[in-house]
């Protein structure tokens, strides 16, 4: 048996801060965070002195002034009469617009390439792995400049359209030309209008009813849809025998659709050659396509990997498993495995997508008009506010990519194993 | 128990503020170099040749300077800025002073504190377009694809032309001079516009430099000339009086060939005397020595010889003087004098 004995109580002394292990971690945090803190503080002081030396006091005051300049790509209305504040909005458009239609591209990509790196046909997977290699290893700033490059010398100008040199293809519909790719737009000859919000401020935003309401339809019928899939699930449950839905729900989607764009009278608006370019239309400009296939391509490397060592991660038996139960190896990838792989896939996806969004910021390169070319760019250079753009766009790459994380976090939460 | 000695001891790294005003004088003086900002490369403004030798109307700014200062036209180290970055290298002291092409604007002088110490060439921005295209004047351009260099005066001037004349174009911005000479020639953009001076210079280097026009309209003003630093004055005067000499000196008939002997023996114009320093203490007064003149004069030639070893009728840039002759031929080139 032993006795504890207690620690001598003696009277603290100074040096015990140091030579005593109870105190002294304390001692070393609190001497690190004064020293963290006086940094910061130098840091913070020294910018302060240096720019009210240069007679430049930090004023976001500017924000609010014309910017003078013309976007070529924008989502909302815009001209160079407007403030710098709207012309930073634009760019965080075109950045929110390129970092979603690279995400999704990404995800699409990677995910079929990680299957197919795994395919037993020798050519497929090595296929596969050529791609992988190829985009991964190589800097995504030199795929987006040799995308562009390719775009712009190799396809034809718009006025080789005019003397026949280069025809539109899809039944005169799509005209690829070395300054984008021009399709039709969608367009309602019985429209319903606009919403404007924020009346005729900095921040005004245009909702178009027409959307509005083709989205309604759209989010009523997969409902309707979902509906018609929990019934078929009791039937099955109850009788064994699952009844042919899928047409029905298909119906539910398409038919309302299709009934809400007859009403409000849409019809397709062709690109023509007017002048100098096409008007008319949907214009992709090169630089967003450049953009958007580079950072696809990129991150799809990376995503494909991810998905590969997702699938390998789950257990041979689950596989053997399914095929035993009689599945087949398509049933068995989308049923038992990529469920499963999902776990192990979302957490590294998360940071495959803040990488795509935080490369967005390379678009000058190709003359894509994002927050780093309006607002870290020509309002940047034209204002003299270094420190205060370079500010804001931190700022804004910060919430941008804090959303994102909170999202998939919020999606990994959900298909994580639930431990009951 | 034996008493301890508490052994510790913090150091705290002495952090002084290092808000150094020091002049810029001094700074070159002891870097022994000029830090110049130029262009990233635009023949016969300020572009390395075969040997990566920077050559050009703008570097023989910095190389008098230089000679100026430090009594060599080649103690310069030459920093390429695109028309985004050149403003935060100036502010941030990484170049002493900026030859690049740079319009003197209110906005640039008053609100981003620089000191534009003279103007060089002046400029007015134009179009630059294809031949075959057949349009003959910049308000036929209704609906065109434009390149234009980011971060510059140009980018503006656009946006109220083609609004000011009610009509429609596509921006395509682009980096540098050479990204947007490769769009133009791939007919990625209908019209490429700069100052006209630039686009003299880059329609110099095409395979077949009469296939492309220059529009008749110059849309603005465009004073180009070399900028320092706000606030220190004494650096702002030596830039700006080696600017004058190099001006005066062609008004005066000091050229590279004859200023050996015109400042060996000093003749009876009192204003080349005080000029090459062989009467009067203007060198002094600067914080130089008496020849700072003859050297900068002696690093290129004066103005007339820059203009015309660079970018003068002969060469293959072929840019006549016009606003930029001598006051006395008609043009705006005009220095104060030297008293």
């Amino acid at each position: 048996m032993t006795t504890i004995t207690d620690p001598h109580q003696g009277q603290f002394r100074l040096s015990m801060l140091l030579y005593d292990s109870r105190y002294r971690s304390m001692t070393i945090q609190i001497v690190a965070l004064i020293g963290f803190l006086m940094l910061l503080g130098w840091l913070l002081s020294n910018t302060a002195q240096n720019l009210a030396d240069l007679g430049k006091e930090p004023s976001f005051s500017f924000m609010l002034e014309p910017a003078g300049y013309d976007i070529n790509q924008r989502l909302l209305e815009y001209d160079s009469q407007d403030t710098h504040l709207r012309a930073s909005l634009m760019g965080l458009l075109n950045t929110l617009l390129v970092a979603v239609m690279g995400c999704i591209t990404a995800t699409v990509i990677g995910v079929i390439v990680g299957v197919l790196r795994l395919s037993p046909n020798w050519i497929v997977s090595r296929l596969s792995a050529v791609y992988v290699e190829g985009f991964r290893n190589v800097p995504v700033l030199l795929w987006i400049v040799f995308i562009m490059a390719v775009l712009i010398e190799t396809l034809p100008q718009p006025r080789a359209f005019r003397s026949g040199d280069a025809t539109m293809s899809l039944w005169e519909s799509v005209a690829v030309t070395n300054r984008g790719i021009y399709i039709p737009e969608p367009l309602f000859s019985r429209s319903l209008g606009d919403i404007h919000l924020f009346g005729a401020s900095s921040l005004r935003f245009d909702v178009s009813l027409d959307l509005l309401a083709l989205l309604a339809v759209l989010i009523a019928g997969i409902l309707t849809s979902v509906l018609i899939k929990r019934r078929a699930d009791v039937v099955q449950e109850a009788t064994g025998v699952r009844p042919r839905t899928w047409h029905w729900r298909l119906g539910v989607i398409v038919l309302p659709i299709l009934l809400v764009l007859g009403i409000l009278g849409f019809y397709l608006g062709y690109p023509a050659l007017k002048g100098f370019n096409f008007q008319g239309g949907t214009h992709l400009r090169n630089s967003l396509i450049a953009l958007w296939l580079a950072l696809s391509l990129y991150t799809g490397a990376f995503i494909a990997e991810i998905v590969r060592a997702g699938i390998l991660a789950v257990s041979k038996g689950q596989t053997e498993a399914a095929s035993a139960l009689g599945l087949r190896p398509n049933r068995t990838m989308s049923l038992v495995i990529l469920p499963q792989a999902l776990r192990v896939i979302i957490p590294p996806l998360i940071s495959n997508y803040l990488n795509l969004t935080k490369n967005s910021s390379l678009a000058i390169a190709v003359g894509y008009m994002d927050i780093t070319g309006t607002l870290g760019g020509i309002t940047m250079n034209q204002t003299g506010r270094e420190l205060e753009t370079v500010l804001l766009l931190m700022l804004v790459y910060l919430t941008i990519s804090l959303t994102i994380s909170a999202v998939m976090n919020w999606y990994n939460e959900s298909v994580k194993l639930k431990e009951r | 128990m034996k008493k301890t000695v508490f052994l510790g001891a913090l150091t705290v790294a002495g952090l002084a503020a290092g808000a150094s005003a020091a002049a810029t004088l001094d700074d070159v003086k002891a870097r022994g170099k000029l830090n110049c900002g130029v262009t990233t490369g635009l023949v016969g403004f300020a572009a390395p040749d075969a040997n990566g030798k920077w050559e050009g109307f703008d570097v023989g700014v910095c190389r008098a300077v230089a000679a100026a200062v430090l009594g060599d036209a080649n103690a310069v180290e030459f920093v390429p800025t695109t028309g985004k970055t050149r403003f935060t290298a100036l502010a941030s002291g990484e170049v002493d002073m900026l030859a690049r092409n740079t319009t003197w604007t209110l906005s640039r002088d008053v609100d981003l504190k620089f000191d534009f110490i003279g103007v060089n060439y002046y400029d007015g921005q134009g179009f630059l377009v294809p031949k075959e295209m057949g349009v003959s004047s910049a308000k036929d351009l209704d609906g065109a694809t434009v390149c234009i260099q980011t971060g510059t005066t140009t980018e503006l001037n656009l946006a109220d032309f083609f609004r000011a004349n009610n009509i429609s174009y596509e921006p395509v911005p682009i980096e540098t001079n050479a990204e947007g000479q490769q769009q133009y020639l791939a007919g990625a953009c209908d019209t490429y516009t700069t100052d006209a001076s630039g686009l003299a210079a880059t329609r110099a280097t095409f395979e077949d430099p009469s296939a492309h026009v220059v529009l008749p309209e110059i849309i603005s003003k465009e004073p180009l000339g070399p900028l320092v630093r706000h606030g220190d004055n004494e650096w702002g005067d030596i830039v700006r009086w080696t600017l004058n000499a190099l001006i005066s000196a062609e008004e005066l008939g000091i050229t590279s060939t004859n200023i050996g002997e015109l400042s060996a023996a000093p003749g009876d114009n009192p204003e080349i005397n005080r000029i090459l320093g062989t009467e009067g203490n203007l060198g002094e007064m600067l914080g130089l020595d008496a020849d700072w003149a003859k050297r900068a004069i002696m690093a290129g030639g004066n103005y007339g010889e820059l203009f015309a070893k660079n970018i003068g009728e002969s060469t293959p840039i072929a840019l006549s003087r016009g606003l930029n002759a001598q006051w006395k031929d008609g043009g705006l080139i005009y220095s104060p004098p030297f008293r």
